[in-house]
């Protein structure tokens, strides 16, 4: 709990407090100010369609590492947490090269909002796929076994059976990834095009205000991205226990 | 239990990180800290071996940094050790003074404060395929501009003045210089959050023109990028503050490297690196002065400048990107 | 689609899903890591070598190497005290704790440095009294190392969690009845249980630990051969227009990361499917 406190409370709680620092319209204020406003809503947008095919996608690749065997599953494990591990401008300029105007295989998704999902599908591929991996790996397979000579077919057994077991893990991963895309500044900036109004995220638009001596404003800011963040995070948890429950 | 047992581990880190920080004091000599923007690194780094090479600079080390000016000036604002500071506009260094980390007589002397000059200029591909000549061509349909944005960085500020100064000076009125800017970023595609990623992009093949400092496209073009530059007859001279702190260790080794900045041997160091010396008596051979060439005096200086265009709710520019995002809003 | 036998409805499902998968993943993935080794091995071999042998990058590594390697320590420790707190305990807060440990997942790592300024920053009550004492946190290693930490505390306990919850805590009530101390408990029963999760865990938050930028960069300080990591290097060398040694070294990052990972399955008790 000390630890929790001193490395997470204490600075992002001073972070709050500096954005209250003027008093709550002056928070207000700072928070639906043209600017900042767009690139809120961009990237709640943007962080929400990502977590949901991440939500999708993380856990069909899970299921392919863990159950399918073929020639070649392994090397793509061991790439899977590799976009953790690039830095941010790597990416951007990787992405950029391979979607935007240059494009080798003539996909162009540069400097328009799609251009902002794509960065953040990129990020945040690791998230969903290990949080469900280890318990697909762990998974006792008894049910399903029994299920199957029960005449259930794999449709069914994957629905009624693995799926209610794997919604939590399922669930912690998606709330990691939207938390990650909507916090995400270096690649989205260079795929982006980073225009106000239209394509900057709100972690480039805090950074901005910090650059301009706007602090009060750059608080706002990151405090409205907490508490949405926060907010989402506990209504997965909700859900999720709430599946745990009625299993 | 278990919580309380790593509680100690965590304070036990916690307190050795601590003490891990502990800077240690220097070891016999003189160690200066320089935490410079990023443009110069190059100049830097040979000015500061020619420095040591002179009776003053004998037996003075230097730590260096280098990053975005404003991120370098609000670093050394929050407690990063510095006993020279050079910017790249004034304005990172007014926040010093403000804080009294920076004397308010800094700027006392001949040169203002200066220690490089540069101009704004246009860079374009070599061979200037889109024949891209001076600042109305910024406005022309089909002409991809790259400028950074002007809420994260100076070198910005610097390009959007030029441009906006130049329709000014040839008479226009704040209105129209105001429409011609509306069209320049209209035409940017992209707004990197520095100069020198804006650098980056434009060299990456995105765009046809990029507005930056003089000093970057010759650097641009000392590491072989295929560009060429144009400077415009009226454009904005950039001027680039150096000073040295108040509280540093060692003044009079700093104040000796400050001094040493504007000999004729540092000069023509940066000078081969891009800039335009601002020492009168150092050959300026290859550059020019543009015959329309005026100053940010010219709109009131950077204080009135950055309220009245900058001010990211009621500036000017905020006015013409909100315009812009609102009109062609996709999707 | 016909479930006539369940065997063949299942082959076709399968294979789709793979498909599927394997489009997407060489788009976002394969695809953009073939470009890092085309770019990085454009000129051979010998320029990588030299880049990543020069004498800043050498400190960039070192650098890395201890910022990283605390930080994972710090969050493994962390992460498997607070994962079992969660899965096995309840208390009054337990949910808003849940909640409270992903949020540095969703601060924006500009966020991070302006946090760590607003309080360690030397014109600040607690950094001020530090200051005067001579202790140095932002701009020096300590910052580093805490923005690191800050990042990557949730990923072992995310990682750890779901497994806890999943296998259950039979084994280790049963060894507690047999007159097992709790810490004997917990090294001969729960970690190896967890061994495949932790493994993953802290691998995760060694590859978020090795290529965090944004939170270092503010509170590093940027000094030339001393308080910069590999990421800050890359970032320089890019600046420099030296995209080779840039890349080189981003290379270098995602093989560690490979490493790592590999390692990490090393660990993983046999036999993953059954």
């Amino acid at each position: 709990m000390i630890y929790l406190s001193l490395i997470v409370l204490i600075p992002l709680g001073a972070v709050v407090w500096k954005s209250q620092s003027g008093g709550f319209s002056e928070f207000w204020h700072a928070l639906t100010s043209a600017q900042a406003w767009a690139a809120l809503k961009l990237t709640i947008y943007s962080s929400l369609i990502v977590a949901g095919i991440n939500l999708v996608m993380g856990t069909l690749i899970a299921w392919v590492l863990v159950r399918d065997r073929f020639r070649g599953a392994g090397i793509i494990d061991v790439l899977i947490d590799l976009p953790l591990a690039l830095p941010t401008i790597v990416a951007g300029l990787v992405l950029l090269a391979l979607y935007g105007p240059n494009s080798p295989v003539h996909v162009n998704v540069a400097y328009a909002k799609i251009g902002v999902v794509a960065a953040l599908l990129f990020v945040t591929l690791p998230f969903v796929v290990r949080t469900v991996q280890p318990v697909l790996a762990e998974f006792d397979t008894d049910m399903e076994e029994a299920a199957a000579s029960l005449g259930a077919g794999g449709f069914t057994r994957a629905r009624r059976i693995l799926l209610p077991n794997l919604l939590p893990a399922m669930l912690a991963g998606t709330a990691l990834s939207f938390a990650r895309a909507v916090s995400e500044f270096g690649s989205t900036v260079l795929i982006s095009g980073n225009l106000p109004f239209k394509t900057e995220v709100a972690a480039v638009n805090i950074f901005n205000q910090i650059q301009s001596g706007n602090t009060l404003g750059a608080a706002a800011l990151s405090t409205a991205l907490l508490v949405i963040a926060l907010l989402v995070m506990l209504l997965l948890e909700i859900v999720r226990r709430w599946v745990a429950r009625h299993g | 239990m278990r919580r309380s047992a790593f509680s100690v581990l965590a304070a036990l880190s916690l307190t050795s990180l601590g003490v891990a920080g502990c800077s240690s004091s220097s070891s016999g000599g003189t160690e200066l800290s320089l935490v410079a923007y990023s443009t110069p690194q190059a100049a830097y780094q040979k000015i500061i071996s020619a420095f040591q090479a002179t009776p003053a600079g004998k037996n003075v080390t230097f730590k260096q940094s280098y990053g975005a000016s404003g991120d370098q000036s609000r670093a050394v604002d929050s407690g990063q050790q510095a006993d020279i500071v050079a910017f790249s506009l004034e304005p990172d260094i007014t926040r010093l003074v403000k804080d009294g980390i920076v004397a308010s007589s800094w700027n006392a002397n001949q040169y203002k404060g200066m220690v490089t000059d540069s101009v704004v200029s246009l860079v374009v591909r070599k061979g200037n395929p889109k024949h891209i000549k001076d600042w109305p061509d910024l406005a022309r349909k089909g002409v991809k501009v790259v400028t950074p944005n002007p809420f994260s960085s100076g070198s910005a500020q610097w390009n959007i003045m030029g441009a906006y100064g130049s329709q000014i000076k040839n008479g226009d009125t704040q209105q129209q210089a105001t429409n011609y800017l509306t069209k320049v970023l209209g035409n940017t595609a992209v707004q990197d959050e520095s100069g020198r990623k804006a650098l980056q992009t434009f060299t990456n093949g995105t765009g046809d023109v990029l507005i930056s400092y003089e000093n970057e496209a010759i650097f641009a073009q000392q590491n072989n990028q295929p560009v060429d530059y144009v400077v415009p007859n009226k454009t904005l001279l950039i001027e680039n503050p150096v000073a040295v702190t108040k509280d540093s260790k060692h003044p009079k080794q700093a104040k000796a490297f400050l001094k040493f900045l504007y000999s004729e041997q540092a000069q023509k160091i940066f000078a081969d690196n891009g800039y335009r010396p601002i020492v009168s008596t150092v050959d300026k051979g290859k550059f020019k002065t543009p015959s329309g060439l005026f100053t940010i005096r010219d709109f009131g200086g950077w204080p009135s400048v950055t309220k009245k265009f900058f001010d990211p709710d009621t500036g000017i520019v905020a006015g013409i990107e909100k315009k812009l995002g609102v009109s062609v809003a996709k999707k | 689609m016909a479930d006539s036998t369940p065997q063949s409805g299942s082959r076709v499902t399968r294979y789709s899903i793979r498909f599927v998968v394997l489009a997407y993943l060489l788009v976002l993935l394969v695809l953009p890591l073939i470009l890092v080794l085309r770019r990085t091995f454009e000129h051979g071999i010998n320029p990588v070598f030299t880049a990543l042998t020069s004498s800043e990058a050498a400190h960039a590594f070192q650098v890395t190497a201890i910022v990283a390697g605390v930080a994972v320590i710090a969050n493994t420790i962390f992460g498997v005290g607070a994962a079992l707190l969660l899965v096995r305990h309840r208390f009054p807060g337990r949910r808003l704790l849940d909640a409270v440990i992903d949020l540095p997942v969703a601060v924006s790592p500009v966020v991070v440095g302006l946090a760590l300024t607003l309080i360690y920053g030397s014109r600040e009550p607690v950094g001020g009294w530090l200051t005067r004492h001579g202790i140095q946190i932002i701009f020096s290693l300590p910052g580093m190392v805490v923005a690191t930490i800050f990042v990557g505390l949730p990923l072992v306990v995310r990682a750890v969690a779901p497994v806890l919850e999943e296998i259950g805590d039979e084994q280790e009530q049963a060894a507690y009845t047999l007159g097992s101390s709790p810490w004997q408990t917990f090294t001969r029963i729960t970690l190896p249980s967890i061994r495949g999760a932790l493994a993953y865990g802290v691998v995760l938050a060694l590859a978020r630990s090795l290529g965090e930028y944004g939170a270092v960069a503010v509170v590093s300080g940027r000094v030339v051969g001393q308080t910069q990591t590999i990421t800050l290097f890359v970032e320089e060398r890019f600046d420099n227009f030296d995209q080779a040694s840039a890349y080189s070294a981003a290379f270098a990052l995602a093989v560690l990361a490979v490493i790592s990972l590999l390692v990490a399955r090393r660990l993983r008790p046999a036999g993953t499917a059954r």
